[in-house]
């Protein structure tokens, strides 16, 4: 049975492997390399501080007190960024500052997406009393001030790097289930969800199988996104003396030390507040980035 | 006579939106094994909605009043819900409209091949992925191993509506219910879909509804058609005696309706006013029957 084929040969358009031409889309932008590189020497940083680090982050030296960075007069070698008032290495303190800025970027982010997402799938596939409901929750959320919510679960739960991290996953889950649920909205409708459930799939099935995959890239982008935004989240905690205690050095605990001697020592409170725009800066990239791979009208 | 495969009788729906509408007005068809039945009719006429009820998908503004769906003597609208699933999963398929939006655009051809076959034959790994690489051939496709693994987007309109065909008839349904699958294609590429859902058809012995508002389509693969409109049926016929010699002034104005290549050139004649105005009389009589009766 010698049937003649209906389709011309290579009548497959493309290559075979989508994910790979969306990884290649993705690194052919120069801003997605250099931001992405520079979040991947942050996180070389943050691994490896007490390698990388010149000195102890808390080793003080009151002598070596508000020394200015390389460059400048009355700079010392050895101080690349120069000193704080107590005599601390401001570099030092950077790097060791990247640890707590990454871990919660991202495990803040992961728990806030996970929430959102599952909370905005249910409201979006089952609609009705269940979307309310979320719907409702999502909009009184939405009304409350973020930083001063932020504030009131660490003043709560207590400062510390948990508390830190509850609080971004507790306010921010709702830019999640927004998305989410007006994505999850739309794929219900598509024709491969009817024919799923023709097929007989149950409702859970399909929307892990059928609907979440397509989802995904919308999901992260918006958890790159998001991870700019738990760092700038946890550097005002830090910066109201609500994040870690304070021997643990945090940019946003440089920041607010740094903004009391801005006269003596500019320094101290410029290189945390460089470190913390470069880092956002480099997440909001990438996430841009991702975008345009992921989104198949945009490459077009 | 045995039982048909599928019965529909006396099916009623309403839109709950717009104050009870009718949108099926006692609607009866059969459909015997091995049997291509044509469901016309024009936008609205109610095609889709008898294939949703039938398929247990209808959307929430349409709800059924009366009349019972059933396949093989087993009632649709009465079995549990579990048997149900299990009957309308493995027994009856769809083939959806356009071919475009049916396939997941996240999810590889294979994946999606084989979804049916491991959740009703128990089939994984290897010997689904062998039944559907059989399945691919039998659609005549070239390269069935690299299709398996494409994305929906890396296909044409015409290849991924064979992926369909073939997934529709993946578990070797009893019935195959085509709903306008070659609305959204080219000419060229319609009389190919259609020759061969007509073979695979043949070949399994599978009834097919065709739901299709083209009469010339009807021609082609139908062995008896249901003519609708306003959600009445018509005529009920078989093809040849649907389109040669036609009872209704309804199917005689469709059929003028139609373009006709052996007459290239000619204008088209429209439906004529009084022929639906009869029509609607006609339907509206009939309710007013049904209601004295009812």
């Amino acid at each position: 049975m010698a049937e003649a084929s209906l389709d011309a040969p290579g009548a497959i358009a493309g290559s075979r492997h989508a994910g790979r031409n969306r990884i290649r889309a993705l690194l052919a932008q120069p801003k997605v390399v250099f931001a992405g590189g520079f979040i991947l020497i942050l996180i070389v940083l943050a691994v490896f501080a007490p390698l990388i680090a010149p000195r102890d982050p808390l080793e003080q030296d009151l002598l070596a007190g508000t020394l200015p960075p390389m460059g400048f007069t009355g700079a010392e070698p050895g101080f690349l960024f120069g000193t704080d008032d107590l005599g601390r290495d401001v570099l030092s303190r950077l790097i060791f500052g990247t640890r707590i800025a990454l871990i919660v970027a991202f495990v803040a982010s992961a728990l806030a997406a996970l929430l959102g997402t599952l909370l905005g799938l249910l409201a979006g596939y089952f609609r009705g009393a269940t979307d309310a409901t979320v719907s409702r929750l999502v909009e009184i959320w939405m009304a409350f001030p973020p930083v001063l919510l932020s504030i009131l679960v660490v003043a709560i739960m207590g400062a510390g790097v948990g508390s830190v991290i509850a609080a971004i996953a507790i306010i921010d889950w709702t830019r999640f289930a927004r998305v989410v649920r007006a994505e999850t909205m739309a794929q219900a409708q598509a024709d491969y969800v009817v024919a799923a459930r023709v097929l007989g799939f149950g409702r859970l099935a399909i929307l892990f199988r059928e609907v979440l995959p397509n989802v995904a890239p919308v999901l992260l982008v918006l958890l790159t996104l998001e991870m700019g935004i738990a760092v700038i989240v946890e550097a005002i905690l830090s910066f109201v003396g609500l994040s870690v205690s304070s021997d643990t050095p945090t940019w946003g605990g440089m920041i607010a030390q740094g903004r009391q001697i801005i006269h003596q020592a500019w320094w101290v409170f410029a290189a945390p507040l460089a470190a913390l725009f470069a880092t956002v800066l480099a997440f909001n990239q990438v996430g841009d980035g991702l975008r345009r791979a992921l989104d198949p009208v945009m490459q077009r | 006579m045995t039982a048909p495969l599928l019965s529909v009788s006396h099916l009623s729906a309403v839109s709950t939106r717009d104050g009870e509408g009718a949108i099926l007005r006692d609607v009866s068809l059969s459909v015997a094994r091995g049997e291509v039945h044509g469901i016309v009719g024009e936008s609205g006429a109610g095609k889709s909605t008898i294939v949703k009820a039938i398929l247990g998908i209808l959307p929430r503004g349409i709800r059924l009043t009366g009349g019972a769906i059933a396949l093989e003597e087993r009632d649709l609208l009465t079995l549990d819900p579990d048997k149900r699933r299990h009957v309308l999963g493995a027994e009856v398929a769809l083939i959806p409209q356009d071919p475009l939006t049916a396939l997941n655009p996240g999810r590889r051809i294979g994946a999606q091949l084989t979804d049916g076959m491991r959740l009703w034959r128990g089939l994984s790994g290897k010997a689904a992925e062998n039944r559907a690489l059989a399945l691919l051939h039998d659609v005549q496709m070239r390269e069935p191993a690299r299709v398996m693994r494409a994305y929906p987007h890396e296909l044409s309109g015409g290849m991924r509506q064979r992926v369909l065909i073939a997934a529709a008839f993946a578990l070797d349904p009893k019935l195959v219910i085509a709903d306008e699958p070659t609305t959204a294609l080219d000419v060229t590429v319609q009389k190919q879909i259609l020759r061969l859902i007509r073979s695979l058809q043949e070949r399994h012995g599978t009834g097919v509804i065709f739901v299709t508002h083209n009469l010339g389509v009807v021609a082609q693969i139908c062995d008896r058609a249901t003519l609708l409109y306003m959600g009445r049926v018509m005529e009920q016929e078989a093809t040849a005696t649907l389109l040669e010699r036609p009872r209704h002034p309804y199917t005689r104005a469709l059929i003028a309706a139609c373009p006709r290549y052996d007459r290239p050139g000619q204008d088209l004649a429209p439906i004529p006013p009084d022929v639906i105005a009869a029509c609607r009389a006609e339907i509206a009589s009939l309710d007013r029957d049904g209601a004295s009766h009812g």
